[in-house]
């Protein structure tokens, strides 16, 4: 009698997705073609660049990175909060989390935790500013926490300098915080033989948060608030929730996420806060956030494919192939997907009013004959 | 025994008898008297159906050139889904709809008003930092050669303002105009399109008494140059100043069609609310001298200094049945909403039992047993995007079988939901469907059955039968005497009469944020309840 895993709905839960894939695919073609490439080529080609184990190894970490922002700005869509500024969290968060991971010495398990925590805090204190602003003074999220992202870039850049958070790099114009001593590294895991890089420990961590995810949002009542007020807030507050107390909560949460975005390449690779430290990831963690429709193995998806467009389009160049068709295909995949499910999703309501007209036999009607006979 | 059910029949049987003849004699005549001319428009048989719901049904109406004709009925008798057939934002399922004698199909707005047919939407759509010109023109700008031609556009705004007598600056910002010339604007801009057959949605409804007389005159100038107006409202004695036919909708239906000359307020009012069988009356009392919600000298101010709520007072006992009359927006939401903790008194204290409540939040007001019964179902009652189980959870959340700790218990919810759906008749294949998939009626009851199995102490219930079918609506009066003889303080706010007089065990009759009578619903008679809910009897009666 489980309805949902009927094969309609099955197939329903699969239409979306594929259609949005084949409407890029399609959609790509048409612009490759357009302008004198071969489309069958530029597939085989990113194909073909996924195959290498080095490239395998990039992926799964640009994927762990993606994925932990995308989490980040899924925490607040679910409650229909939009936490733009998981770019500026994330960059605040790791460049005082290196300078403090650099300037303490601790045992390595607690070396690696202390950093972690220096960075969640600071994410969510930068993102609690938003927060405040929206309960005391109504301030739209979406605007305070783009100004807090440029706010955010003005100070990294007035802390990266020598002198406060920052020294010169030998032979090079970098310039970077004392890197973290090894204490304070997470060491890879060689999940891909045969590849010469290690991916990422940190990727274990973003598989707890994800799996803290689902649990938080789909088990507890503290969930169920949150996805009620994203629902419905005049049915949130009816039913006792406390809807200002919750956009603190949650964008403090979203922001404490936000601020582990950097630290897979932090704790694995850099060990420091330099100049070219990766930024832009916040927006990228919208864009999947879009594509795994906020279900936590939905983005583990985006963020795979996101990842792997990122990783091989730069083979593309060297077959004649501008690169920047991926970005193209980036973007419409996200636009494909937003429609696609609004599709299915009215099909499906519509399809569910039939179900229940059929089974209860006619509609009935609003009114009996009423007065008039 | 009490006199409910014979004052009960008594109404049922007037109403016929007003409905009967109004509808029979009073429609035909005017029709055959101007035969030679076709109506403005005509609809045969509307019905409109939206999942789950029937939102009209076997609409008939006629509007006839150089009349204002009426629509009045209760909030969310048909109306406004009536009207968006008319302008062409749906297709009806069935029936026809003809304009000036010709059927026709209405595939959009753009449709009806190329039909000429214009709609004045009761909250203004105007561009506030644009000219009265230019939102005239707006979305139909005049271009010659492909430049913006304004002086034509102003020329032809001239005429039009000119011959109805709608005068306003044209070159004035639209943020500086007051209420009641951003009306005419709206209506210039109808007319600009080329309407000749104008819908007003509530249009008095933002105005003031002076700037309604305005309008009416306005109103006069566009009838007598061949227009026809078709005025929503449910300000019965505004409608019967201007309005030369009237048509009464409830529950979805044309119910009568009646001059204004031959009916009075109080039949008006009595067509609109109607009376339902089977009656709601309630048997012997359950009253007992235990207080379990006390009001005392309660007040809510809005924002800007507006009293919303004054001085409300009153107790209700277990077993008892408080029953608030009034016409909607006389505070009935307010007080309902104050009592649950979604707005926060400015001053007096709300006693639960013997606790004083007055400073607790909404859950745990909920948790200690204040069960209600939203007035707008979908919106504060319902995640209609939701599965019913989830909804089971909704308000009570923190409570078994829905919640160990902070944790959820969906196994508990979903056997529960089941137990709710098979006890209280919700009419679902199952409980993994959106709620926004079930009709009005079996959503209530829903609703009804979640609020009941929280051990309630008492039930706050706002329009409890508001746009349900007729068997949901015995089914839902049935579950409120239960509740009453279960012991439960409820109090009941509705602007359907019967209901009132047949369910409370006293009444009381709110006007603007303050109780203005007392009634004893044993004696009271429909008349005497309209009477002192619209205030504008009071030297009548």
């Amino acid at each position: 009698m489980n309805r949902r895993f009927s094969p309609r709905a099955v197939a329903l839960a699969l239409a979306a997705p594929v259609l949005a894939v084949v409407f890029t695919m399609i959609i790509t073609s048409i612009v490759l073609i357009a302008s004198g490439k071969d489309p069958l080529q530029t597939f085989q080609v990113l194909v073909g660049e996924a195959s290498k184990p080095r490239i395998q190894v990039q992926i799964l970490n640009a994927a762990t990175t993606y994925y932990l922002s995308a989490i980040a700005v899924a925490i607040g869509f679910r409650m229909n909060l939009f936490n733009i500024g998981v770019d500026g969290q994330y960059r605040l968060a790791a460049i005082l989390a290196a300078a403090a991971g650099g300037a303490v010495a601790l045992p390595a398990p607690l070396h690696v935790a202390f950093i972690i925590a220096v960075a969640m805090l600071v994410g969510a204190c930068w993102a609690g500013i938003a927060a405040i602003l929206k309960v005391t003074r109504g301030v739209s999220e979406v605007i305070s926490t783009i100004m807090l992202n440029f706010i955010a870039t003005g100070l990294i850049a007035y802390l990266l300098t020598p002198g406060r958070l920052a020294e010169s790099i030998e032979g090079s114009n970098n310039i970077s915080t004392k890197p973290i001593p090894e204490s304070g590294w997470m060491p890879g895991i060689p999940l891909i033989p045969d590849a010469k890089g290690e991916v990422f420990g940190f990727i274990v961590i973003a598989g707890v948060v994800g799996v803290a995810y689902w649990f938080l949002l789909g088990r507890t009542r503290f969930g169920f608030d949150l996805r009620a007020t994203g629902r419905s807030e005049p049915a949130a507050i009816a039913s006792g929730v406390n809807v200002k107390k919750m956009i603190v909560v949650t964008m403090l949460l979203s922001g404490a996420v936000a601020g582990l975005v950097g630290m897979p390449q932090l704790l694995g690779s850099s060990h420091a806060y330099s100049l070219d430290f990766p930024a832009g990831l916040g927006f990228t963690g919208i864009a999947i956030a879009l594509l795994g429709r906020n279900n936590p193995i939905g983005i583990a998806f985006g963020a795979l494919l996101w990842a792997f467009l990122d990783s091989s389009a730069t083979r593309l160049d060297f077959e004649g192939i501008p690169q920047e068709i991926v970005a193209i295909m980036q973007g419409v995949l996200v636009l494909s997907v937003v429609i696609a499910y609004e599709l299915v999703r009215r099909y499906r309501v519509r399809q569910v009013a039939h179900d229940v007209g059929r089974q209860l036999g006619s509609t009935e009607p609003v009114s009996g004959q009423g007065a008039v006979a | 025994m009490r006199a409910g059910p014979l004052a009960i029949d008594g109404l049922v049987r007037r109403l016929s008898f007003v409905a009967r003849s109004t509808a029979i004699s009073e429609i035909d005549t005017p029709r055959e008297s101007t035969a030679e001319a076709p109506p403005a428009v005509e609809l045969r048989g509307i019905t409109k159906r939206f999942p789950g719901v029937v939102a009209n049904h076997d609409i008939d109406l006629t509007v006839r050139r150089g009349t204002v004709h009426a629509i009045v009925g209760e909030n969310g008798a048909g109306k406004s889904t009536l009207m968006k057939t008319l302008y062409g934002m749906h297709r009806p399922e069935e029936g026809t709809i003809s304009i000036d004698g010709e059927a026709v199909v209405l595939h959009s707005p753009g449709d009806a008003i190329a039909r000429g047919v214009g709609m004045v939407h009761q909250h203004f759509q105007l561009a506030d930092n644009l000219t009265v010109l230019e939102n005239v023109v707006l979305g139909d700008e005049p271009t010659r050669r492909g430049w913006l031609d304004f002086g034509s556009a102003r020329r032809k705004i001239r005429e039009i303002s000119d011959a109805y007598g709608l005068d306003v600056d044209t070159d004035a910002l639209v943020e500086e105009l007051g209420v009641g010339d951003r009306q005419r604007v709206e209506i210039l801009k109808v007319l600009y399109r080329g309407a000749r057959t104008l819908i007003l949605d509530e249009p008095t409804a933002v105005l003031v008494p002076q700037e309604v007389d305005e309008l009416f005159g306005a109103l006069r100038g566009l009838k007598e140059q061949g227009m026809a107006i078709i005025f929503i409202s449910h300000k019965l004695d505004e409608v019967l100043k201007v309005a030369d036919e009237i048509t009464v909708i409830r529950r979805g239906t044309t119910v009568a069609s009646v001059l204004p000359g031959e009916v009075t307020a109080r039949q008006l009012a009595e067509l609109m609310v109607g009376s339902e069988l089977p009656s709601p009356e309630t048997r012997e009392s359950t009253v007992t001298d235990r207080a379990l919600l006390t009001v005392e000298g309660l007040n809510l101010t809005h924002a800007d200094g507006r009293p919303l709520l004054s001085d409300i007072s009153f107790t209700i006992h277990a077993g008892e049945v408080l029953g608030i009359a009034g016409v909607e927006g006389n505070g009935q939401a307010e007080l309902v909403e104050t009592l649950l903790g979604m707005r926060q008194a400015s001053s007096g204290s709300v006693v639960l039992g013997s606790e004083e409540i007055t400073a607790w939040s909404t859950r745990r007001r909920r948790e200690n047993g204040v069960a209600y019964i939203p007035e707008d179902r979908t919106r504060h009652g319902l995640l209609l995007d939701a599965p019913l189980w989830e909804n089971r959870m909704l308000g009570h959340q923190t409570q078994p079988p829905n919640s160990r700790g902070p944790l959820l218990d969906p196994r508990g919810a979903k056997k529960d939901t089941q137990r709710i759906v098979d006890a209280y008749d919700v009419r679902t294949p199952s409980i993994d469907v959106l709620a926004s998939a079930l009709s009005g009626g079996n959503q209530q009851k829903l609703i009804v059955g979640r609020e009941m199995s929280a051990d309630p102490v008492v039930l706050l219930a706002a329009h409890p039968t508001r746009g349900v079918d007729v068997g949901a609506q015995a089914a839902i009066w049935d579950l409120i005497r239960d509740a009453r003889s279960q012991g439960l303080a409820v109090l009941l706010v509705s602007a359907d009469l019967d209901e009132l007089i047949g369910l409370s065990d006293s009444l009381k009759v709110m006007l603007r944020g303050s109780f203005v009578a007392d009634m004893d619903p044993a004696a009271v008679t429909p008349e005497d309840l309209g009477t002192a809910m619209t205030g504008l009897g009071g030297a009548a009666a």
